[in-house]
């Protein structure tokens, strides 16, 4: 992994999962540790994201390094029409690392082929956010005390989301059961069900989001959104279908935990929130720790 | 082989005959196989009758043959083309099309939000479907299909 950008999910597999969340449960242990010191990562939010800029700033921080960068492409020279080449090839010439959120897809790869440092990649638009599925796997495992046979319930939009597929991909690495409850227009693609049936891994899929989580281990929320509805009346029916609130957790297993890559916006009713399964905000607080991990993995200094 | 075809080859002494053509294709296959810059004497036809394919265009070009790997470019729009090397008049060999793994260049990706149609970067991608040609983006991860496919 040393020198390696990390731009997809895909780039890592199974070992190199599981390696990364073992440094990051020690950097649960120990967070401050001067591993960077004396070195500089760039901070290059192109669009704006105040969580996982402030994850990997903090990440950073905790581990003796500097940070320049932007955040938001409107203070940088890319509103003088700078190329993301030239931007690239500039701070890889100032940094020893690159963490990059741009909102066109394959921006990472492609300055990951253009850097003479590593990139991490922390979104290219709708495409990958592996290091977001990294602390998703990591809070799974903490929670579960595993990542094999976990009953996962996948719940939203688990057509469009970024976030589900991402996770589809790296859980279906281990013994997963997965459950798809969307409302039709927004069910997982056809793609990511084939891809599970070649590797023989169980799936079900529901329109209905009641009584069916009492089997669930993890109940991973995404928002449903307006925008992603054809027709507006079909949005109107089937927005409230996928709230959970503090009723429903009853009878659900004592393991069980809510994750949600946030932010959330009515999916999760407040009411969970002081609920000892609702674990979103501790997942949050995992960013930082995987995040330590991916980036002192990916320099060589663990 | 029929009569006809016999007389076209025999007007070249050296070069390369490609048959099978696509009609729709032949202008794509000539700017992809960058004919416009050729300096030798080039023959072509168009909407040529053809058993096997209704209608067909043929290229014959004197005194420059392909390699495997530049006539594979063309395999995007024309899967079925068969190439005839000549040499002293005679045909001395034949290649055919052969889709490859990677295509670079050549085609658009479908994707309006892919770093390939925001900046000036030599598309890539890897072909995930040979019979029904689709293209899978090695940056941007979408599928480009036979439908939303522009060749540049």
């Amino acid at each position: 992994m040393k020198n390696r950008s990390l731009v997809s999910i895909n780039d890592y597999s199974k070992e190199e999962y599981l390696k990364i969340l073992e440094l990051a449960a020690e950097f649960e242990e120990n967070p401050n540790q001067d591993l960077l010191k004396g070195a500089v990562v760039a901070s290059l939010f192109f669009e704006p994201s105040t969580r996982t800029r402030l994850s990997f700033e903090t990440a950073i921080s905790r581990l003796g390094g500097r940070v320049v960068g932007f955040t938001d492409s409107s203070s940088s020279s890319v509103t003088k029409g700078e190329t993301l080449k030239d931007t690239i090839k500039m701070v890889s010439n100032y940094t020893d690392l690159i963490v990059m959120r741009h909102p066109l897809e394959g921006s990472a790869k492609y300055a990951s082929e253009i850097s003479s440092v590593p990139i991490i990649n922390a979104g290219d638009g709708a495409n990958q956010h592996p290091t977001q599925t990294l602390l998703d796997l990591y809070s799974i495992q903490k929670t579960q005390n595993s990542l094999e046979d976990i009953n996962l319930f996948l719940v939203g939009d688990l057509k469009y989301g970024r976030t589900v597929h991402s996770l589809l991909m790296a859980m279906s690495k281990f013994r997963t059961t997965f459950n798809f409850v969307s409302p039709q227009e927004l069910q997982m693609p056809t793609e990511y069900k084939i891809y599970l049936d070649n590797l023989g891994l169980k799936y079900f899929e529901h329109r209905d989001f009641e009584n069916i989580i009492p089997h669930a281990d993890i109940v991973y929320m995404t928002r449903v959104q307006k925008e992603r509805f054809s027709d507006p009346i079909e949005y109107e029916k089937t927005k409230n279908a996928y709230i959970l609130n503090a009723e429903m957790l009853e009878g659900t297993r004592d393991n069980m935990r809510i994750l949600h890559p946030l932010p959330r916006v009515n999916e999760i009713s407040i009411d969970v929130d002081e609920h000892e399964k609702a674990y979103y905000f501790t997942q949050a607080r995992n960013g930082v720790f995987t995040r330590q991990a991916i980036i002192s993995s990916v320099l060589g200094l663990k | 082989m029929n009569d006809k075809r016999h007389l076209e080859v025999s007007a070249i002494k050296n070069g390369t005959v490609i048959d099978h053509i696509p009609s729709e294709s032949l202008f794509k296959v000539i700017s992809i196989l960058a004919l416009d810059k050729v300096e030798s004497q080039i023959t072509f036809g168009n909407n040529l009758e053809s058993k096997r394919m209704g209608s067909k265009a043929i290229i014959k070009i004197a005194n420059v043959f392909f390699r495997n790997d530049d006539i594979n470019r063309i395999a995007l729009v024309a899967p079925e083309a068969k190439l005839n090397i000549i040499r002293d008049y005679a045909v001395v060999d034949k290649m055919i099309v052969e889709v490859p793994e990677q295509i670079s260049g050549i085609a658009r990706c479908v994707n309006p939000k892919c770093i390939t149609n925001n900046e000036n970067i030599v598309t890539r991608f890897t072909v995930v479907k040979k019979d029904s040609v689709s293209l899978k983006c090695h940056y941007c991860e979408r599928i480009t299909d036979q439908e939303h496919m522009d060749i540049i």
